[in-house]
């Protein structure tokens, strides 16, 4: 089995707000990232594949493919959006490095299906060089 | 749904790689340069790596703050601008960067709540690390 990985960045702003707590809890929970104005990330998006390489062509997947993938699926969506405000599925749950992990996930997995042969395995979310978030599909 | 929260961390930290147990020669032929009787050291990167359901109401696996306070108390202030040597937990045991790894996680796995910790990796270097999930 063979593990590839494409990565890619995009730019977003979030903030952190759970709407059914008071202003207070907000901010001793998630402190800055609750500013109402939002602040913004350089996010690193990180998409594992897994498969056996093609006898033909040596290939697990096409790299210019799983790039087209992104490119359509998640960056066009999120690159240089308020996630809270213009991304649907944060329209009510928190984008949390964790939640966008999970969101990616979501949006990359029917293509990867659809295309047979590899499986999607992990996505991570890089944050800040400093902090990501995973997810490997599991319930 | 079971998601990954990982941070990294830095700690500068110097060491000396030798053992009681082996002649000098021996530990010459071993350990090379990291037997140089007074030491050297390294910037680590420790990346601690926690797992766990996403708190529907916080959206988070474990908050960051929560986790830099652990890994501050027992890990930054511990160990950071150390002579690792000297520490208790290598009274007896070499610092090797396996042993600083696999001591990390104890350290940790028994600071977070039950599960929670998946993986500490410690990189010595820019080109070898070092992992520990159990």
């Amino acid at each position: 089995m063979i593990f590839l990985t494409r990565r890619a960045t995009f730019s977003a702003s979030h903030y952190y707000w759970n709407p059914a707590w008071t202003e207070e809890k907000n901010m001793q929970v998630f402190g800055r990232c609750a500013n109402r104005n939002g602040h913004g990330h350089n996010y690193t998006l990180e998409v594992t594949l897994a498969g056996e390489p093609d006898p033909i062509t040596g290939f697990v997947v096409d790299l210019k493919w799983l790039k087209s993938v992104i490119e359509r699926e998640v960056l066009d969506a999120w690159d240089h959006r308020h996630l809270n405000l213009e991304v649907p599925e944060f329209a009510a749950t928190i984008p949390t490095t964790e939640n966008i992990a999970i969101a990616a996930w979501k949006r990359l997995e029917p293509s990867v299906i659809e295309a047979g042969g590899a499986r999607l395995s992990r996505v991570r979310i890089y944050e800040t060089p400093e902090i990501f978030a995973e997810f490997r599909g599991e319930a | 749904m079971i998601a990954y929260f990982g941070r990294r961390y830095t700690i500068s930290a110097s060491h000396r790689l030798h053992t009681d147990e082996l002649s000098a020669e021996e530990n010459r032929a071993t350990y090379g340069k990291c037997n140089n009787p007074h030491g050297h050291g390294h910037n680590y990167a420790v990346e601690v790596v926690v797992a766990g359901e996403v708190d529907p109401e916080t959206g988070m696996v474990i908050n960051l703050a929560t986790l830099d306070e652990i890994v501050h108390a027992l890990v930054i202030e511990r160990f950071d601008h150390s002579n690792l040597n000297l520490d208790p937990l290598f009274a007896n045991r070499v610092p090797t960067t396996e042993n600083l790894t696999r001591q990390l996680y104890s350290l940790l796995k028994d600071a977070l709540p039950a599960g929670k910790l998946e993986r500490v990796r410690v990189e010595e270097t820019e080109n070898n690390f070092f992992e520990c999930n159990a």
